[in-house]
C-alpha cells in the first residue's frame, strides 16, 4: 500500500511518526561527527579560505599610507604620462615621514613587486626625510621636494605602480602566477620577458606528474595483478614489499636513493665493475634522479587501488571470456582491463595529484631546473615571506587538481573512483 | 570410440596438489545430442570434470576426446564449447546485447550476422526489450537466461552448465528447468549439466552420471537409476529409500534369498545378480512407496511389525517413520486413505512388501 492510498490525516501521521523516529537517529549521528566537522573546518576549510584570501589581499599601502592610498584610488589618470595631483604628493610626504618604519618597509616590499628598484627608492627617500620643510602646501612644493631627493619621483610610472598597489584587493599575485601583469594603462598584458617563469613551472609540474603517473601505471598494473594471482606466501611478500615505502621515513628513503644513485654510488660502481660503463652515469640531482625516486615513492599509491579492484574481480570472468572464444589477450583488453578501469582511475588520480604537489623529495634529488610548483610555494612562503605569491601558486595547483579530478570523474565516474561501485 | 559419442573421458585422473586425488580413473562418455547430468554431493568432483572438459584444468593422467580427437593441447578459447557458470559471469560493463555479441565478435562475424543472431538469441530466452540493460539491472532469472543465451549464441555442439540454477528460488528454478529442457529439445545441442539436486537431475536428464568421491558410481537413465540402482550409494542418493542392513542366510527352494535383518526378522528377497553365500553381510533397499500398511500387508511375503515414531502430513500423502526394532527405522509414504485411520505416534503398525519390491546389495 502506498501513502496515496490513505486519506490525508493518516498520511500526515505516518510522515510525522517517521520524522520523529528519524530525528533522534539524525541528531545522534550529527553529534558523533561533530568533532570531525569542527576539525575539518579548522584544519582544512579555514586554511584554504585563508589561502584564497591571501592571494588577493593587498593591505601594505593601506596600512602604511592610508590617505595616500585612498587618494590614489580616487585618481583617474587620462594617460600613462600623467602625474597625480599635487595634493597626493603632499599627503604622501606627510604620511610616509610619520609612518612606523616596519609598515613602510612592508609597503616598500609590496611596491618592489610592481617595479623593481622601488624598495631602494622609497627607503633612501625616507632616510633623507628627517625634517620636512615648511610651505609644502604650496603649488608643486611637495613634488619639487621629492624630485630633489630622487628625480624618479617625477616619473609617472612609479605613481601608477603605487596606485595599482593601493586598493584593498589586488589581482597582482594571481596574474603573476600565470605570467600576466597589469600595465600602467590598466590593461592585462604578458609579464615582462624575464619574469615569465610560472607557466613553465606549471607545465613542468604537470609533465613530471604525468610521466611519473604513466610510469606507475605501466609498472604497477602487472605488479598488482601478480599480487592477486600469485600463490599465498609469494603474494604476501609482494604486498609487504609494496607497502614497505609507507613504513619507512620519507627522508630515509630519499637518502637511501642518493646513496644508491650518486656518482660513486652502488649502481654506478656495479655497472662500472661489470664493464658496462666507462664514466659514471649522472643518476641523481637531475631529471633522471627525480623520475627514479618519484616513481618509487608513488608506486604504492598506484598499486593499492589497483590491487583492491583486481582482488574484487573473480576469475570466472576471464574463464567465461575464454569459453566464448576470446584469446587471453583479447579477453584482457575486452573484459579484464575495462573492469579494472576504476582502479586505474583512482590510482592515476591519487598519483598525479600527490606528485604534482610533492616538494621534499624533488628538492633533495633534483636540480634547480627540475623543481616543481611545490618548491616555489615553499620558497615564497618560507624564504621571501611573500604570502600573496605562495597563495596564488597554491590556488593554481588546487585548480589543476580539481580539473584532473573532474576529468577522472568524467571518464571513470565518481562512485567508481571512490570504490563504491 | 563409439560413433554416437561426442565426448569421451578415458582413464582420467586429476589432482590439484599432488597428494589428494580428486578424480580417480574416470571413464565417461557423452552421447551426441543427449542431456547428461553429473549428479553428486559437494566435493565429489563434478566441477573439476566439467572444467577439464572446458579446458580450464588439465587432467594429470588419461585423455579427453571430443569427436574422437584428444583435446588436451587445445586452449579453452579454441575448444568451441559453451559454458554457463554458476554465478553467470556476465560481463558487468557490457549490455545484454554486447554480452551476447561477444562470442560472435571474437569469431569475427559480420555486423549483420551478429545483429541477427543476437536478436534470435534474445527471442529464444524471451528477453525482448532488455537488449540495452546492464546485467546489474536484471533479475536473477533474467541474468540466468542471458548466460544461457550467451553460451548458445555461437552455436556450439556442446554446452556445459555448472549448477546454473543454484542461485534461484524454487519456483523460478523449476520454470528454468523446463525452459532449458525446451531449448535442448529445439536445438538438439549436447548438454552436460552439473547439479547436486537429484530432483532437478531426474526432471531434466536423458542420462545421469552419479559421482561418488571422484568416480562415476552409475550412469543410466533416470528411470533405470531409480528402479535398478547399481549400488547402495546410488539407491540412497536417488529418491527416498529404506536401506536395511542384515546378513545372508542363503537361498531357499524357489531361488529367493533369505536375509536376517538387524532387527531380528528374516525377510526373503529376489536378486537378479545372484545371492551372497550364507553369513555374508548384506543390505536391502525398499522404496517407501512400495511398502503397504495395515491389513493390506498381511498378504505380503515379508511382514514387519513396528511402532510409529513420527508422522509428517504432506497434503496429498502422509509420511510415517516406523521403528522396527534393532535400531532400524523405515519410512512409509502413503495417501492418507491407505491407513485405516490417521496414524498416531506410538501406535503399532504392520508393514509389508513382496520379494521383488526391493533390491539387495552385497
Ligand atoms: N582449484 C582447486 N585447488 C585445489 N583443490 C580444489 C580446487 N578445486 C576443487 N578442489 C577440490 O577438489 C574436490 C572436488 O571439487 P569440485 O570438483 O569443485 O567438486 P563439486 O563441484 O562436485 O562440488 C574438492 O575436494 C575440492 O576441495
Ligand atoms: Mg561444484
Amino acid at each position: 500500500m502506498t501513502l496515496t492510498d490513505r486519506d490525508g490525516t493518516e498520511t500526515r501521521a505516518i510522515r510525522h511518526a517517521w520524522d520523529r523516529a528519524g530525528k533522534r537517529r539524525r541528531a545522534t549521528s550529527l553529534l558523533l561527527v561533530a568533532p570531525l566537522l569542527v576539525y575539518v573546518l579548522l584544519a582544512f576549510m579555514l586554511p584554504i579560505g585563508m589561502m584564497l584570501y591571501k592571494a588577493v589581499e593587498n593591505v601594505e599601502l593601506l596600512k602604511a599610507v592610508p590617505q595616500t592610498a585612498a587618494a590614489l584610488s580616487r585618481w583617474t589618470p587620462q594617460d600613462q604620462g600623467e602625474l597625480p595631483p599635487d595634493a597626493v604628493f603632499t599627503t604622501f610626504l606627510q604620511e610616509v615621514s610619520a609612518a612606523p618604519r616596519n609598515l613602510v618597509g612592508e609597503a616598500a616590499r609590496r611596491l618592489n613587486y610592481e617595479v623593481s628598484g622601488y624598495r631602494t627608492l622609497l627607503t633612501s627617500t625616507i632616510r633623507k626625510l628627517r625634517t620636512l620643510p615648511d610651505g609644502l602646501a604650496e603649488e608643486g612644493a611637495a613634488r619639487r621636494f621629492l624630485a630633489d631627493i630622487d628625480k624618479r619621483w617625477e616619473e609617472p610610472g612609479y605613481w601608477h605602480a603605487m596606485k595599482r598597489a593601493s586598493p584593498a584587493y589586488t589581482p597582482y599575485y594571481m596574474l603573476a602566477a600565470v605570467d600576466l601583469a597589469v600595465d600602467d594603462t590598466g590593461r592585462i598584458v604578458q609579464a615582462p620577458e624575464e619574469q615569465r617563469t610560472y607557466i613553465d613551472i606549471l607545465l613542468r609540474t604537470l609533465k613530471t606528474a604525468a610521466v611519473v603517473t604513466a610510469a606507475c601505471v605501466l609498472l604497477g598494473y602487472p605488479l598488482a595483478n601478480l599480487m592477486v594471482v600469485a600463490p599465498r606466501p609469494f603474494s604476501i611478500a609482494l604486498i609487504i614489499a609494496v607497502m614497505l615505502p609507507f613504513w619507512t621515513s620519507l627522508l630515509a628513503r630519499t637518502s637511501a636513493w642518493i646513496v644508491l644513485l650518486q656518482r660513486e654510488g652502488l649502481v654506478n660502481s656495479l655497472l662500472g665493475s661489470l664493464g658496462l660503463i666507462r664514466e659514471p652515469l649522472e643518476l641523481i640531482f637531475n631529471t633522471t634522479g627525480l623520475y627514479i625516486v618519484m616513481i618509487h615513492m608513488m608506486l604504492p599509491f598506484m598499486v593499492l587501488p589497483l590491487y583492491s579492484t583486481m582482488k574484487g574481480i573473480p576469475s570466472h570472468f576471464m574463464k567465461a571470456s575464454a569459453s566464448l572464444g576470446a584469446h587471453p589477450v583479447r579477453g584482457f583488453l575486452n573484459v579484464y582491463l575495462p573492469m579494472t578501469l576504476p582502479g586505474v582511475g583512482a590510482g592515476v588520480l591519487l598519483t598525479f595529484i600527490v606528485t604534482a604537489g610533492y616538494y621534499i623529495t624533488p628538492s633533495l634529488v633534483a636540480s634547480a631546473r627540475d623543481q616543481m610548483i611545490g618548491y616555489f610555494i615553499a620558497f615564497f612562503a618560507n624564504t621571501t615571506i611573500n604570502w600573496g605569491m605562495a597563495s596564488a601558486l597554491g590556488i593554481i595547483l588546487l585548480v589543476c587538481t580539481v580539473v584532473v579530478y573532474f576529468l577522472a570523474a568524467r571518464t571513470v565516474g565518481v562512485r567508481q573512483l571512490a570504490g563504491l561501485k | 570410440m563409439e560413433p554416437g559419442n561426442i565426448v569421451e573421458f578415458v582413464g582420467v585422473q586429476k589432482t590439484y596438489d599432488g597428494r589428494t586425488v580428486v578424480i580417480e580413473n574416470l571413464s565417461l562418455s557423452v552421447r551426441q545430442g543427449e542431456f547428461l547430468t553429473l549428479l553428486g554431493g559437494s566435493g565429489s568432483g563434478k566441477t573439476t570434470t566439467l572444467m577439464m572438459l572446458a579446458g580450464f584444468e588439465t587432467p594429470t593422467r588419461g585423455h579427453i576426446l571430443v569427436k574422437g580427437k584428444p583435446i588436451e593441447h587445445l586452449p579453452p578459447h579454441r575448444r568451441g564449447i559453451g559454458v554457463v557458470f554458476q554465478n553467470y559471469a556476465l560481463f558487468p560493463h557490457m549490455t545484454v546485447a554486447q554480452n551476447l555479441a561477444y562470442p560472435l565478435r571474437m569469431r569475427k562475424r559480420s555486423r549483420e550476422e551478429i545483429q541477427s543472431k543476437v536478436g534470435k538469441a534474445i527471442e529464444m530466452v524471451r528477453l525482448e526489450g532488455m537488449q540495452n540493460r546492464r546485467p546489474s539491472e536484471l533479475s536473477g532469472g533474467q541474468q540466468q537466461r542471458v548466460a544461457l543465451a550467451r553460451a548458445l549464441v555461437f552455436e556450439p555442439d556442446l554446452v556445459l552448465m555448472d549448477e546454473p540454477l543454484g542461485a534461484l528460488d524454487k519456483t523460478l528454478r523449476e520454470h528454468m528447468q523446463y525452459e532449458i529442457k525446451q531449448i535442448h529439445r529445439e536445438l538438439g545441442v549436447t548438454m552436460v549439466y552439473v547439479t547436486h539436486d537429484q530432483s532437478e537431475a531426474l526432471a531434466m536428464s536423458d542420462r545421469i552420471a552419479i559421482f561418488e568421491r571422484g568416480a562415476v558410481a552409475q550412469i543410466a537413465s533416470p528411470q533405470e537409476l531409480y528402479e535398478q540402482p547399481a549400488s547402495v550409494f546410488v539407491a540412497g542418493f536417488i529418491g527416498e529409500n529404506n536401506i536395511l542392513s542384515g546378513r545372508s542366510e542363503g537361498t531357499d527352494d524357489s531361488g529367493r534369498g533369505r536375509v536376517l535383518l538387524d532387527c531380528g526378522r528374516t525377510v526373503r528377497m529376489r536378486s537378479a545378480d545372484g545371492f551372497a553365500e550364507a553369513g555374508r553381510p548384506l543390505k536391502i533397499a525398499v522404496r517407501p512407496e512400495h511398502l503397504v500398511v495395515g491389513s493390506a500387508a498381511r498378504d505380503r511375503l515379508n511382514q514387519c511389525e513396528g511402532k510409529i515414531a513420527d508422522t509428517t502430513y504432506l497434503g496429498d500423502h502422509l509420511r510415517a517413520l516406523v521403528d522396527i526394532g534393532g535400531g532400524q527405522t523405515m519410512v512409509v509414504r502413503k495417501p492418507l486413505l491407505d491407513f485405516a485411520r490417521p496414524p498416531v505416534i506410538g501406535e503399532k503398525i504392520l508393514i509389508g512388501w513382496n520379494e521383488g519390491d526391493g533390491r539387495v546389495f552385497a
